[in-house]
């Protein structure tokens, strides 16, 4: 009989003195259509250029057919072989994002220091997945039986496999988690990572990505056609048009460092790109979509950052691509803001809604844009149409003095997020 | 002192062996068995042929028909046990501001059974890869994302404040009642739904877990296939089931008079950030997880009455846990009852924490321990009191329950009876 007493080893660490309660965003690593790395996607929204083409991974019989795709050669070399094996394309892209995530913050290995490992931690936004390998190991169990199933399935396909992964990967055993809340789980994600900083976490690295262009997950997100049928790019993804006609899925998405702001300065932290400001989520009640629950998710995100709604500088849009969910949406942002009041963008129209992916993808692209002060575009055939009141970035980048960002974001089945990234109050950084 | 504080007013149970909590809780006390030869499909050509099945009617439940075709079986006990949840809390009869009013709602594999049988259709039984359209089967779409799980449970009991699922395997159960506990401490709402539903007796996970033994291969006696710390334990039997809470800001439940099971009065997790499915033997990151909570429950370790253990019955998660509970208690830890409802009711994955939390909470009613069910044999290397075969009276005023699962999570949370927490 070994133990006695309680084992105190890790209680008795040194906490950082003089944690500050807020949360900022030390890293960005974005995996997403248009680009290999964060400056290509960023550079590439910033241009206008459309990622957005013909499904190519497999021969679709379905009438979904454009897609945004993360070429296989931008991250499958960077994942070493053995847990390639054991891993979905979706947990795969995802530890390619985090990793350029951490180097970005100047942590290349958090193992080694400054944090103890259960000071940090993963969450996750989750959607589908592991589907590609979900997918092939259902066909062989269905034409082969049941003793050819993948002992790497139970850990590859389920919605937690990319947190765990992160979490062995980079020595993070601190409140590791998984939210699933459609496409504004990937915002909630980042607000539970807040949480966790605020909790005594000094570092969350949170995000998401999504792989759902394998057959069966594309049939399964058509099922309820959302999805935009149509063949030409540039006509395919319309959000605020007359022309909207559903989205186009793509995959991919991005990872944040997210750090306690004390913590980060104490480890002289190379940059801080923005603060978590504020966050709320609300699901919608009955008659809806008129975007009242929408309207109460930032309201309540802007109360939570205490910023008016004049502070805000830009808004990442939520942007359905489906008229009914359009209107809701401008007509939010028309009550909140007036009419034409604040720039509103949709950089998803270049890249394709990413689901799980988006949320932590459009923080990402909104720090983008505090840091170089411009709004990206949002691609358009046309001009908007006039009945949403909004002033909606088309075509070309605005160059903005910008300070405060708003992302919205909603999922499938009412769920509401909004999130307030500032890059106020922040002490110099740069080394 | 204001800190706002979480408690558990209402429950609802769908668990293999009976249709309600009354019969869960008579299961689990007379200590007998729910494991059985799998009915819900022809299991004929796998390793592990046995599971602890929910006989659920959900007809009788009051589902239609047409929710019955499009709701996933796991969301089918969850939509059951949300509003059993509210009716024994007496919630519908309150005022509760839908802004302030959320759902978190766990699972490990979401609507498998559903993508399962939808990808059958489709494909020709595997054979084709490329599967066309799904427009006989819309619900799909829910299927695709677990979150409609959430959704559908919000829908139905007109939450509009935070709503999401909580997908982190098998420790799911734990982790989304300790989520909904965080947003009422931080005052983001002030009642959550909160639980978490599995139904993976389905060919695919079935398979899987054949394919890493991770199942027992006893078949022959089901009754007495789950044999949690025993020495000659071979596995663990798969079951389903939910189990969803009505959490509520204290001083709201109390200005209500609503009945209070329990207070959660501390949670935390870990990772072990060793192995997607190995366990370090020392118990390092699991113990870490049942200090940090009982820190914050403000409770010393020797104050804690009883051990809802993780219990699996796969060799290696029982001396793991056996000694994360020495680590973490030290020497009380040989000294309080520990015992494994998967004995019982089976290891229904994302579920089961919510379940064993409902396990905790009518233990603390009842003030009696269920027992592990078929421990027999001693283990040398699980030393501790298991309480075997037989639920013994005790003096239950802190619990502590944890939870262990692939990805290397590790969860612990402390309920505390009413009257009795800080």
């Amino acid at each position: 009989m070994s133990t006695t007493a309680p084992d105190t080893a890790a209680r008795t660490r040194v906490t950082p003195a003089g944690r500050s309660g807020e949360a900022v965003v030390t890293g960005i690593g974005i995996l997403a259509p248009g680009g290999t790395d964060t400056e290509e996607v960023w550079a590439s929204v910033l241009a206008g250029r459309s990622a957005i083409g013909p499904l190519t991974r497999f021969t679709p019989t379905g009438p979904a057919r454009l897609v945004g795709t993360v070429p296989d050669e931008t991250f499958t070399a960077a994942v070493p072989s053995r847990i390639r094996a054991q891993t979905d394309r979706w947990t795969q892209m995802a530890l390619v994002a985090a990793e350029a995530a951490l180097h970005d913050a100047g942590l290349d290995d958090p193992g080694q220091g400054p944090y103890d490992p259960y000071d940090m931690a993963v969450i996750t936004a989750s959607g589908s997945g592991g589907t590609e390998f979900g997918q092939r190991e259902l066909a062989r169990l269905w034409t082969e039986g049941p003793g050819r199933v993948s002992v790497y399935q139970s850990i590859a396909w389920f919605y937690a496999a990319t947190t765990g992964q992160l979490s062995i990967r980079h020595a993070l055993q601190g409140p590791c988690s998984v939210l699933v809340a459609d496409q504004a789980g990937g915002l909630d994600a980042l607000a539970a990572a807040r949480r966790a900083l605020r909790t005594g976490t000094a570092l969350v690295v949170t995000g998401g990505t999504e792989a759902p262009l394998s057959p069966y997950a594309l049939t399964c997100l058509d099922a309820d056609g959302s999805v935009s049928h149509r063949t030409d790019p540039a006509r395919a993804y319309l959000p605020f048009h007359e022309d909207a006609c559903g989205y186009v899925p793509g995959e991919g998405g991005a990872f944040l460092v997210t750090e306690d702001a004390a913590a980060a300065r104490a480890r002289r932290a190379p940059r801080v790109y923005g603060r978590l400001a504020g966050h709320a989520a609300t699901f919608d009640g009955p008659g809806e979509p008129k975007g009242s629950g929408l309207a109460a998710a930032a309201l309540g995100a802007l109360r939570d950052a205490r910023v008016e709604p004049a502070g805000v500088d830009v808004v990442f849009a939520d942007a359905a691509g489906d008229r009914v969910r359009d209107t809701a949406e401008s007509r939010v942002l028309a009550e909140l803001f007036g009419p034409h009041a604040v720039p509103v963008t949709a950089p998803k129209t270049l890249l394709g809604r990413l689901n799980a992916g988006a949320g932590a993808l459009d923080a990402a692209l909104a720090l983008l844009a505090l840091r170089d002060g411009v709004v990206p575009p949002t691609a358009l055939p046309t001009a908007p149409s006039p009945e949403h009141p909004i002033d909606l970035v088309v075509g070309r980048p605005r160059a903005a003095e910008l300070r405060t960002a708003l992302v919205l974001a909603r999922g499938a089945g009412g769920f509401n997020s909004a999130l307030v990234l500032t890059r106020d109050r922040l002490p110099p950084h740069r080394t | 002192m204001n800190r706002r504080r979480a408690v558990i007013t209402g429950l609802g149970v769908v668990a293999p062996g009976g249709a309600g909590t009354k019969e869960f809780w008579s299961l689990l006390s007379e200590g007998r068995t729910a494991t059985r030869p799998i009915s819900l499909f022809d299991a004929s050509g796998f390793r592990s042929r046995i599971a602890a099945e929910c006989d659920f009617d959900a007809e009788a439940e009051g589902l239609t028909a047409d929710e019955i075709r499009t709701l996933d079986r796991a969301a089918q006990f969850a939509v059951v046990c949300a509003e059993r949840a509210r009716a024994d809390s007496g919630l519908d009869g309150a005022v509760t501001d839908p802004h302030r009013f959320g759902v978190s709602l766990g699972t490990a594999v979401g609507a498998s059974t559903g993508l399962e049988a939808g990808y059958v259709a489709l494909s020709r039984r595997g054979r084709d890869w490329v599967t066309g359209v799904a427009s006989e089967l819309p619900q799909l779409r829910d299927h695709l994302v677990p979150s409609s799980f959430a959704a559908e449970v919000a829908r139905r009991s007109g939450a509009q404040g935070p709503v999401t699922t909580v997908s982190t395997g098998c420790t799911s159960g734990l982790d989304a009642v300790g989520h909904a506990v965080a947003l009422i401490e931080e005052g983001s709402a002030d009642v959550m739904l909160a639980g978490a539903t599995d139904a993976p007796i389905t060919p695919i996970t079935v398979a899987c877990f054949d394919s890493i033994k991770a199942t027992t291969p006893d078949n022959d006696d089901p009754a007495h296939a789950s044999r949690p710390f025993d020495r000659h334990r071979r596995g663990f039997v798969l079951g389903e089931g939910a189990a969803v809470f009505v959490v509520e800001e204290h001083g709201r439940a109390l200005r209500r008079h609503a009945r209070v099971y329990a207070e959660v009065s501390g949670f935390a997790t870990r990772c072990n950030a060793y192995h997607m499915t190995g366990l370090r033997p020392d118990g390092r990151e699991l113990a870490e997880a049942a200090r940090t909570a009982l820190d914050r429950a403000r409770t010393d370790a020797t104050a804690v009455d009883y051990v809802n253990a993780h219990g699996s019955g796969t060799r290696q998660n029982d001396r793991h846990e056996t000694a994360a509970l020495k680590r973490a208690l030290g020497s009380h830890a040989y000294d309080v009852p520990v015992s494994s409802v998967k004995s019982m009711i089976g290891h229904s994955l994302g579920a089961i924490g919510s379940l064993e939390i409902a396990a905790c909470v009518l233990a603390l009613a009842h003030q009696v321990v269920p027992p592990t069910a078929n421990l027999r044999t001693a283990d040398p290397e699980c030393d501790l009191d298991y309480v075997p075969v037989t639920a013994r009276e005790a003096r239950l005023d802190t619990v502590l329950t944890v939870g262990s699962g692939f990805g290397g999570f590790q969860s612990a949370m402390v309920l505390a009876r009413p009257g009795r927490a800080a």
